[in-house]
C-alpha cells in the first residue's frame, strides 16, 4: 500500500512534468469535440444541380424553381446540353445533372407522359442515392400539383390512400450534433486509457528504467496498479472536460444522470487500461506502442458502431463487434445523453463491461513480467 | 553517393527488422479494405422494428407480414400499448416502431383511407431518416399494390443514370480514402517519430558527424518509409482490384505517380515535425493532433465538406489529404486524364515544395 | 558483516537463448566486503550473468545463490537484499534529484522520518544543494552516475551490482565513484562491478575475467599478473582475449 502511494505520487509528478500528456489530456478532447461534430454533419443537403433545359417552357421553370426553393439542392448552372455539363461532374463541380427533353409541357399534357432523366455522380454512393431520391420526390411533387390543376379531386378518391405520420423521438430535428459528441467522449475516453497508458509504460521500457524498478521488491500488482490509476483518473478528467465543452460548445447535457455516466466510464475505462497495458506488454518502443493502438483504435472505431450501425454487418462482423468494448460503451453513453436511459435499463451492458476489464487485466497481468524468461 | 546508400540501407535493415512493426505497417491497409469491404455499409439492413398492432385485422397482417420478410427489417418484438414503445426505445431494443390504428383494414375499405404512425429513434438521426425512408416506400408498394399499379394520367417518368458506380458501391469512396489516411501515417508519423528518437536516444549526433550533409542523414531515414508507403499503395490497389472488384478506370502509371508526390508531400510533413521537435512523444502528437486527425476531418471521405461551416471549408483546402483524396477518385473512379486533376497536382506540388524547403530550413538552423 | 561469509554462490550456471550460450557454465563465489571485479570484451556474457543474479533473467541450467537465496524460486527475496546500477542510466530524468531518491528509498521501504535524513544527508555527501531540486535530466553525466549509485545503496543492501558505471566519464570523475566504492565496501556492502577499463581492474580485490561466456581466469589482481607473467592487467586481458571467437 505504501509503496503503492510512492508510486502514484511519482507518476503524478512526472505526468504533470510532462507537457505533451498534458497538452494530449486537454487539447485532444477541445479538438476533437469541436471540429468532429461540425463537420459529421450527414444530412445530405447543398446538392449541387446542373439543370440542361431544352424545352424552355413554363412548366420547365417552374420545376427548376421548385427544386430551387427545397433548400437541398445548389442550382450551379445551366448547361446547353448533357455532354458540356457532363465535364462539370468530372471536375466535382455538380453532384447532379437534370435534363429537361424539349416539348417536355407538350409531351406531359397532350400524351399524358413524359420524361425526366437524372445523372447522379455516384462516386460517393449514399449521396447519389439519396440525392436523386430527393429530387425524383420533388419531381413527384411537382407532377401531383399539375395533376391536380387538370383533374378534380373526385377522381382521386377512388384510390385508397394510406397516409403515413411519422415522428422522430428524442431528436426530431435530426441533429448530428447530439448524435455525435457522445460517440466522440466514448473514442475520447477509450484513447486516453488504452494509448496514452501503452505509452507511459513503453517509454519506462525506452528509457531502461523500468529495468530500475524490476530489480525492487515492488510487486508486481503494485507496479500495474501505480501505472494504471492515473491513466483511470486522466481518463475520467477527459471525459468531464468532454461534457463541459459539450454543454458550452454545443448545450449538450446528458438527459439522463450524470451518475449513470460517471458509473459506466469508471467501469469501461477500467477494461481500456487492461487493453493499453496489454499492448505495453507486445511492444518495446513508443514507436511500436503507437503502432499497435492505431491498428486497434482504428478497428474500435470503425467496429463500434460509431457512423454506420453495427446491425447493418454481416454476421462475422457483428460477432466482432460483440467483443469490442467501444462499441458498448458507445451505445451506453449515447443513451443516456440523448435517450435519458438509467442504470436499469442499460444493466446487461454493465455486466459484459465488467466481464472485459477481467478478461483484458488479466490478460496483460499474465503476460506482464518483471523477469524475462 | 557511396555513403548515402550504405546509410539508406542501414535503415532499411532498421525499419525490416522491427517484425512487429512491419505486420502492423502492411497488416493495417489490409484490415482497413477487408473492414470497409466486407463489414461497414452505408446501407442499412436487418433494422431492428417492433410493431404495435391495435388493428390486428387483415391489412395490418398483411403489412406486418411485408415486414417480417423485408431484408431491410428484422421485428424484433410485439407491442401491447404505447406505453412499451419508451421501453423499447431506452432499452435500445428497436430502431422503428410502426403503429398500425384500430380498423385499420376497415378504414381502407370504406372511407379509402388508413393512417399508420412511424416512430423513428432519432438518437441516430442518420438511420432514423434511412429506416424512416425505407418503412415508407414498403407501405407505399403495398398501396401501389392496392391500387393495382393503375397507371395514372398526367406522368412525370424519372430516369436515374447513376454516374461511375451504377450499383452505388461505397468501395469507390472509401479505397481512395484508405489510401490517403494509410500514407498520412506512415510518411508523416513513423518518418518523424523515428528520427526524433534518434534524437531522443543521442544517436543522431553520432550520424551528423559522419562525412554526410546532415540534410541527406535525414532524408535516408525518410526512405525506408517511403519505400514502404509505396508498397502499402500497391497492395490496397491490388487487393481493390481483386478482392473488391474496383476497377481501375484511370491510366494506372499517372495514379502511381500522384502517390509518389502525395508521399513525397507526407514525408516532408514527417521531415518538417522531426524538425522542430525533440521528443517522440510530442512528434507523435503534434502527428495525431495536427496531421492525423485534420486528415480524418478534412478529406472528404469521413464527413462531407461542402455541409461543414465555411471556416471548416477554407481550412479544408490547406489540408494536402484533401487534394490526393480528390486526385485518386478523379483517376481512379472517374477515369479522368491529367488535365482534370492539373491543378490539385500543382498544389499539392506546391505544399511539397514549401513544407520541404522549411523543413530544409529548420534543420539548417537548429545544426549549425 | 562478517568476513569470509559467502554472499554470492554460482555452479554452472548457464543461459542460452536459442542456439546461442550467452553465459557458459560459469562456477564462483563472492565474499562479504569483497569488491568483485567482472570484465571481459562486450558480448563476453557479463551483462547477462549479472542480470541473472539480479533476478531479471532466467537461468537456462545451472545453481546460483545471492545473499542466500536461490535465483530459480527466491529472486523477489533477493531483490530486498541488492542494489543494481545499470548500464543505461536509470534515474527518472523527469523527476528531480530529490524526488529520484525519495521515491527509490520508498520503494525499499526505508520509513519517510529516515529516508528524509537520508535524503539530506546523501545530498550533503554529494555537494548537491543547488542541485537537488533540479530535474536529473539537466545534469552532466558524471554526477548522474553518483546519485545512481548512491540511490542504489540507499536502503543498505548485502550486496550491490554495477554494471559498466563508469562508462563515458572523465578520469577524475571515475577516479572520484571509486573513491565512493571503496567507502562503500568499507562500510560493509559488496560491490560486484562489471567494466572494459582495465586500470579500474587493478581497484578490485579480486577479478574474474571472461571470455565467450565462460570464466578463463579468476584470482587478485596480482595473482593474475604473476600467473600470466605481466606487469599490467591489460596485458592479462590481451593474452586471454585473442582467443575469443566472438567480440563485437
Amino acid at each position: 500500500m505504501n509503496n503503492l502511494l510512492i508510486l502514484l505520487q511519482k507518476e503524478f509528478r512526472q505526468i504533470f512534468r510532462n507537457p505533451t500528456i498534458l497538452r494530449m489530456i486537454l487539447a485532444m478532447p477541445i479538438i476533437q469535440l469541436i471540429l468532429i461534430p461540425f463537420a459529421a454533419d450527414y444530412e445530405i443537403k447543398n446538392i449541387s444541380v446542373s439543370v440542361v433545359d431544352l424545352d424552355h417552357s413554363d412548366y420547365s421553370r417552374r420545376l427548376v424553381e421548385k427544386m430551387a426553393a427545397t433548400g437541398y439542392f445548389k442550382l450551379v448552372e445551366y448547361g446547353s446540353s448533357y455532354q458540356n455539363t457532363l465535364q462539370t461532374v468530372g471536375k466535382g463541380e455538380t453532384d447532379i445533372i437534370m435534363t429537361i427533353p424539349a416539348d417536355f409541357e407538350k409531351n406531359l399534357i397532350r400524351e399524358n407522359t413524359a420524361s425526366i432523366h437524372l445523372a447522379a455522380d455516384a462516386v460517393n454512393g449514399v449521396r447519389a442515392g439519396l440525392g436523386s431520391g430527393y429530387a425524383a420526390q420533388i419531381i413527384a411533387d411537382f407532377n401531383r400539383e399539375i395533376r391536380s390543376e387538370w383533374l378534380t379531386l373526385a377522381a382521386f378518391n377512388e384510390i385508397p390512400q394510406i397516409e403515413i405520420t411519422s415522428a422522430s423521438w428524442y431528436n426530431p430535428h435530426f441533429d448530428y450534433h447530439l448524435f455525435m459528441v457522445p460517440g466522440i467522449l466514448a473514442i475520447l475516453v477509450t484513447m486516453v486509457g488504452s494509448f496514452m497508458a501503452a505509452l507511459n509504460i513503453v517509454a519506462e521500457k525506452e528509457a531502461g528504467t523500468i529495468e530500475q524498478l524490476n530489480v525492487t521488491p515492488l510487486k508486481k500488482h503494485e507496479f500495474i496498479l501505480g501505472k494504471l490509476i492515473p491513466f483511470w483518473i486522466l481518463g475520467l478528467v477527459s471525459i468531464t472536460m468532454g461534457m463541459v465543452v459539450a454543454y458550452l460548445v454545443f448545450g449538450i447535457i446528458p438527459l439522463g444522470h450524470y451518475l449513470t455516466v460517471y458509473a459506466f466510464a469508471a467501469v469501461y475505462l477500467l477494461g481500456v487500461l487492461g487493453i493499453g497495458l496489454l499492448i505495453s506488454t507486445f511492444s518495446d518502443t513508443q514507436q511500436q506502442a503507437t503502432l499497435f493502438s492505431f491498428f486497434f483504435m482504428m478497428i474500435f472505431i470503425l467496429m463500434g458502431g460509431l457512423y454506420t450501425p453495427i446491425e447493418s454487418m454481416p454476421v462475422w462482423a457483428q460477432w466482432i463487434a460483440a467483443f469490442n468494448p467501444p462499441a458498448y460503451f458507445i451505445k451506453v453513453i449515447r443513451a443516456v445523453f440523448i435517450k435519458g436511459s438509467n442504470f436499469g435499463d442499460l444493466l446487461p451492458e454493465f455486466y459484459k463491461m465488467i466481464a472485459f476489464a477481467l478478461v483484458f487485466n488479466t490478460l496483460a497481468i499474465v503476460n506482464y513480467r518483471k523477469r524475462s524468461a | 553517393m557511396k555513403v548515402f546508400f550504405s546509410f539508406i540501407k542501414k535503415e532499411f535493415w532498421h525499419v525490416l527488422r522491427d517484425k512487429r512493426s512491419m505486420i502492423i505497417l502492411v497488416g493495417l491497409p489490409i484490415m482497413m479494405i477487408l473492414l470497409y469491404g466486407f463489414a461497414l455499409s452505408n446501407e442499412v439492413k436487418n433494422s431492428t422494428v417492433a410493431i404495435l398492432d391495435n388493428a390486428q385485422d387483415e391489412a395490418s397482417h398483411l403489412l406486418t407480414d411485408r415486414f417480417e420478410h423485408s431484408q431491410y427489417f428484422s421485428v424484433v418484438q410485439y407491442l401491447h400499448n404505447e406505453k412499451e414503445i419508451e421501453e423499447v426505445f431506452e432499452k435500445g431494443k428497436a430502431r422503428l416502431v410502426v403503429i398500425f390504428p384500430q380498423n385499420f383494414s376497415d378504414g381502407l375499405a370504406h372511407s379509402r383511407a388508413g393512417q399508420v404512425r412511424l416512430i423513428g429513434d432519432a438518437s441516430d438521426p442518420n438511420t432514423a431518416n434511412i429506416v424512416i425512408n425505407y418503412a415508407s416506400a414498403i407501405i407505399r408498394d403495398y398501396q401501389a399494390e392496392l391500387i393495382d399499379n393503375q397507371a395514372l394520367p398526367y406522368s412525370i417518368k424519372v430516369e436515374t443514370r447513376m454516374l461511375y458506380n451504377p450499383q452505388l458501391l461505397s468501395t469507390f469512396n472509401f479505397v481512395p480514402g484508405v489510401m490517403t489516411l494509410i500514407l498520412m501515417l506512415l510518411g508523416a508519423m513513423m518518418t518523424s517519430v523515428s528520427i526524433v528518437k534518434e534524437k531522443e536516444n543521442g544517436t543522431m549526433e553520432i550520424l551528423l558527424v559522419s562525412p554526410m550533409r546532415p540534410i541527406f542523414v535525414v532524408i535516408s531515414k525518410a526512405i525506408p518509409y517511403m519505400v514502404l508507403c509505396f508498397v502499402d499503395v500497391l497492395i490496397i490497389l491490388v487487393m481493390a482490384y481483386t478482392v473488391l472488384d474496383m476497377p481501375m478506370r484511370g491510366n494506372l502509371a499517372l495514379l502511381l505517380a500522384e502517390s509518389l508526390l502525395f508521399i513525397l508531400t507526407t514525408l516532408s510533413l514527417g521531415l518538417l515535425i522531426s524538425a522542430v521537435v525533440n521528443s517522440q512523444q510530442v512528434a507523435m502528437f503534434i502527428s495525431l493532433v495536427g496531421l492525423l486527425m485534420p486528415s480524418l476531418i478534412f478529406s472528404g471521405f469521413m464527413f462531407p465538406i461542402e455541409n461543414m461551416p465555411l471556416p471548416m471549408q477554407i481550412i479544408s483546402n490547406i489540408v494536402p489529404t484533401k487534394w490526393y483524396y480528390s486526385i485518386v477518385k478523379s483517376i481512379m473512379v472517374k477515369g479522368l486524364d491529367f488535365s482534370y486533376v492539373y491543378k490539385q497536382t500543382a498544389i499539392l506540388a506546391g505544399m511539397t515544395l514549401f513544407f520541404m524547403a522549411l523543413a530544409i530550413k529548420k534543420f539548417k538552423v537548429r545544426l549549425e | 558483516m562478517q568476513n569470509n561469509n559467502i554472499v554470492i554462490e554460482t555452479h554452472e550456471l548457464t543461459r542460452r537463448f536459442g542456439d546461442f550460450t550467452a553465459v557458459d557454465a560459469i562456477t564462483f563465489k563472492v565474499s562479504a566486503g569483497e569488491i568483485f571485479g567482472f570484465l571481459g570484451a562486450n558480448g563476453a556474457g557479463k551483462t547477462t550473468a549479472m542480470r541473472i543474479l539480479c533476478g531479471l533473467l532466467s537461468p537456462t541450467s545451472g545453481k546460483a545463490r545471492v545473499a542466500g537465496y536461490d535465483v530459480y524460486t527466491e529472486s523477489e527475496l533477493i531483490k530486498k537484499q541488492i542494489g543494481y546500477m545499470s548500464q543505461k542510466f536509470s534515474l527518472y530524468e523527469n523527476l528531480t534529484v530529490k524526488e529520484n531518491i525519495q521515491f527509490f528509498g520508498g520503494i525499499y521501504g526505508i520509513e519517510r522520518r529516515e529516508l528524509k535524513e537520508k535524503t539530506a544527508e546523501l545530498i550533503d555527501r554529494l555537494g548537491l544543494h543547488n542541485e537537488s531540486n533540479k530535474l536529473v535530466g539537466s545534469l552532466p553525466l558524471g554526477w548522474k552516475q553518483k546519485i545512481s549509485f548512491s540511490t542504489a545503496i540507499l536502503h543498505r543492501p548485502q550486496i550491490v551490482f554495477l554494471d559498466e558505471p563508469t562508462g563515458g566519464v572523465d578520469p577524475i570523475t571515475r577516479r572520484q565513484f571509486w573513491d565512493m566504492i571503496y567507502e562503500t565496501a568499507d562500510s560493509g556492502i559488496t560491490i560486484f562491478v562489471t567494466t572494459h577499463y582495465m586500470d579500474e581492474a587493478e581497484y578490485c580485490n579480486r577479478v574474474s575475467i571472461m571470455v565467450d561466456g565462460a570464466i578463463a581466469a579468476l584470482d587478485t589482481p596480482a595473482g593474475l599478473k604473476n600467473t600470466f607473467n605481466t606487469n599490467s592487467m591489460d596485458g592479462v586481458f590481451l593474452q586471454l582475449a585473442r582467443g575469443a571467437k566472438r567480440s563485437e
